[in-house]
């Protein structure tokens, strides 16, 4: 075991945690919904079409979704009841996406297709790949690039190490700090289905040390396990992004515009591990998932268990309801998590936290010049220097914006979070990231 | 000594240069048109780029060339149209002076926001952001990209995050009007002739109702009292043709959301809230 000092990054920043408020909290399966609102895309990559039309009586876990592109994953029916309405709705990321609008019958009958793969040692590594792909898995932590595709590597790129990634760097979120508590066993089978549809000889679980419980647990899971190994990380944001995370247990560097397989290593989620071994064991797709409701403007916090398509303003109202100085709406975590303008919106895949700050909370001060402390300098971990390139997309200067490497901003938010002028950096460096990648396609 | 043999070195290589210099002028000189010079001159030099060349001095040597009329600047107006006539010994075309207008009045205490935007001052990027912050879909953001974009300084913030443009300084380029991710800004023939529907939505008349408190909501009241005819919908919004309206008023009197100015009152004039529109009735 490596000692503790030396699982830690250059760069990043100490914000206050606040997990306390979620925690200790079990996870609860929260009531399906009368209505669900399923989004096409809850992924990154080829939106989906839709397989079924108004008026369809659909199943619990049947498919009504799916795309002939590779980089893409279906989506399946949360609940079974009524096709209702086939639209744009309102969407976390921001602007409507073609949604599905399902009328629960209550009764949550499972499609007929819904049945066990088979044990692990009887499967190929295409036949995995297929199964995840056909639970519609992507990334849970919050990216959601579709699971499938990091388990089908080109073949100039082997693998061999796998990192499940339990670091939950954000603060407030506490959904995948459950999971390890609560299933370490469907983790760590989840991070064998991955070692062997990759063909990796080690897999590694990241926890940062502000853990300890999930820490104790996840040690004691794997204990049988020769090829598995826990690593407590250093607690830091962001020790969760995926170029630090192999960078500190590893020792390996991502390249400059590069993957994580370049480098040898495929990274995943805890909850996506979950997600896999229920493909395989249960045959159930990513119809559920756990998500922390928190921040001090909900009246009762919790961890629950949430299908997809469940509407925010439902699930806030199981929560207590929002207190009146609330003043921020934040899908995901404080720091990388998109704030919204409505809670009139569905949970999807990629939803790991539900976050609602208050008055306190919440900084409104407006932004001055930039007094070159170059403290965002100091708190990038990926070596930018993230006034100059926020500078250079001011003055729409994105040729000096890539030389800047702007592209290769991981968008953690470190630089706006220190930046005593409080100017929106990492806006700024979205802008110029967006540019230099849509020059880039030009060419 | 020394001092004389550093001074006679530096002196001798500065007269070899000078001479090489001199040759070297002489050589390789470029001819240039003395016209294009003092068509230049001719010219505000804001370089707004309104006459879609790459600067005055394009535009200049394009107008020499022949390659564009003597009209073309549209700042400059009839004044750099007859200053460039007369270096080219042409007849002056008609010039049309242009300004730009807001076709917006829905400012911070008329108009509803969605949510408190707190991130970059750009439009461009608060509209990227849930489709903007105001509950109007085509209101003005107030974030002032038209105040940055104008070479002429002719534009700036009102009180009531609207812009307010000065018709005497814009020299209508139309570089606003681009700037402006919700098209509210239109460049019209300079004038006080005529009256304005200031709206931009081409929502329905309830939406435009619940977000805006002087909105035009295509009651087609307007429509039916002017007598020149010159009013109609078009897309949910009263477009008044300034050929036919004889600036009767009629309309003004009947807009319920006190949305229609004449143009006489609209540009420096910053009252336009629901007051105003009161005070004016």
């Amino acid at each position: 075991m490596k000692s503790m000092a030396s699982l830690v990054f250059r760069g990043g920043v100490h914000p206050e945690y606040r997990k306390e408020l979620t925690a200790s909290l079990a996870v609860v399966s929260m009531p399906a919904p009368a209505q669900v609102v399923i989004p096409l895309q809850q992924h990154i990559g080829a939106p989906c079409e839709p397989l079924v039309q108004v008026g369809d009586q659909v199943k619990l876990g049947q498919k009504i979704g799916d795309s002939k592109g590779f980089v893409s994953a279906p989506v399946h029916a949360s609940v079974s009841g009524k096709v209702a309405a086939i639209g744009p709705y309102n969407h976390p990321l921001g602007r409507p996406v073609q949604s599905i609008t399902i009328e629960s019958d209550g009764l949550d009958t499972w499609d007929q297709s819904i049945k066990p793969a088979g044990e692990l040692h009887e499967l190929s590594r295409d036949e995995i790949r297929k199964l995840v792909r056909e639970a519609g898995i992507v990334g849970m932590g919050g990216a959601t690039f579709p699971a499938h595709v990091k388990l089908a590597p080109p073949p100039e790129k082997p693998i061999d190490t796998v990192i499940i990634n339990g670091a939950e760097c954000e603060p407030y979120l506490t959904a995948d700090h459950r999971l390890m508590l609560e299933k370490p066993g469907e983790i760590i089978y989840g991070l064998k289905i991955m070692m062997k549809a990759l063909g990796a000889s080690r897999g590694i679980i990241g926890i940062e040390n502000n853990k300890p419980d999930a820490l104790r647990v996840m040690r004691q899971a794997v204990e049988s396990e020769p090829e598995i190994s826990v690593a407590a990380l250093h607690t830091k944001y962001p020790q969760g992004a995926e170029k630090m995370l192999i960078q500190v247990t590893t020792r390996r560097k991502v390249p400059s515009g590069g993957l994580p397989m370049d480098v040898g290593v495929v990274n995943h989620n805890v909850g996506s591990a979950v997600a896999m071994t229920r493909a395989l064991r249960e045959g159930k797709p990513l119809i559920e998932r756990v998500v922390s409701v928190t921040g001090e403007g909900v009246v009762r916090p919790a961890n629950l268990a949430i299908r997809v398509g469940t509407l925010v303003s439902g699930v806030l109202e199981f929560c207590g309801g929002l207190r009146g100085n609330t003043r921020k709406l934040i899908i995901g975590g404080p720091m990388m998590g998109l704030a919204q303008t409505t809670a009139d919106l569905p949970v999807i895949k990629g939803t790991s936290g539900i976050l609602a700050l208050t008055d306190e909370d919440v900084d409104l001060a407006e932004s001055s010049d930039c007094i070159k402390c170059a403290k965002c300098v100091g708190s990038c971990p990926v070596y930018l220097v993230p006034t100059f390139i926020a500078q250079a997309a001011e003055h729409k200067l994105f040729e000096r914006a890539e030389k800047l490497h702007a592209a290769d901003c991981i968008e953690c938010g470190c630089c706006t979070y220190v930046c005593p002028a409080r100017i929106p950096l990492t806006q700024w460096i979205r802008i110029a990231k967006f540019e230099v990648l849509e020059r880039r396609k030009q060419k | 000594m020394q001092i004389i043999y550093a001074v006679a070195a530096l002196g001798g290589v500065g007269i070899l240069f000078g001479a090489l210099l001199a040759v070297a002028a002489r050589f390789f000189a470029v001819e240039s048109d003395p016209r294009v010079e003092a068509v230049r001159e001719a010219l505000p030099g804001a370089n707004c780029g309104a006459c879609g060349f790459a600067g005055c001095t394009k535009f200049a040597e394009a107008v020499v060339e022949g390659k564009a009329a003597s009209n073309g600047c549209i700042p400059g107006g009839s004044g750099s149209a007859e200053a460039i006539a007369a270096v080219l010994g042409r007849e002056a075309e008609l010039s049309v002076p242009l300004v730009a207008t807001v076709f917006c009045i829905g400012d911070c205490e008329s108009s509803r926001d969605l949510f408190l935007y707190h991130g970059i001052k750009d439009c461009v990027h608060a509209q990227k952001y849930g489709g903007g912050f105001k509950a109007c879909t085509d209101g003005c953001l107030g974030l002032g990209n038209c105040v940055r974009a104008c070479p002429f300084e002719a534009i700036r913030m009102g009180p009531n995050a609207l812009p307010l443009v000065d018709r005497e300084k814009c020299g209508g380029c139309g570089l606003c009007a681009v700037s402006c991710p919700r098209n509210i800004i239109k460049i019209l023939p300079k004038g006080d002739r005529g009256h304005l529907v200031l709206c931009s939505s081409h929502q329905r008349g309830k939406t435009v109702q619940n977000v805006c408190d002087v909105g035009c909501t295509a009651c087609n009241a307007c429509v039916k009292a002017c007598p020149q005819e010159a009013i109609t919908i078009e897309d949910n919004l009263a477009v008044i043709d300034l050929a036919k309206c004889n600036d009767c008023g009629d309309c003004v009197l009947k807009c319920r959301q006190g949305t229609i100015f004449p143009r006489a009152r609209i540009g420096g004039v910053s009252g336009r809230t629901r007051a105003a529109a009161g005070a004016r009735a």
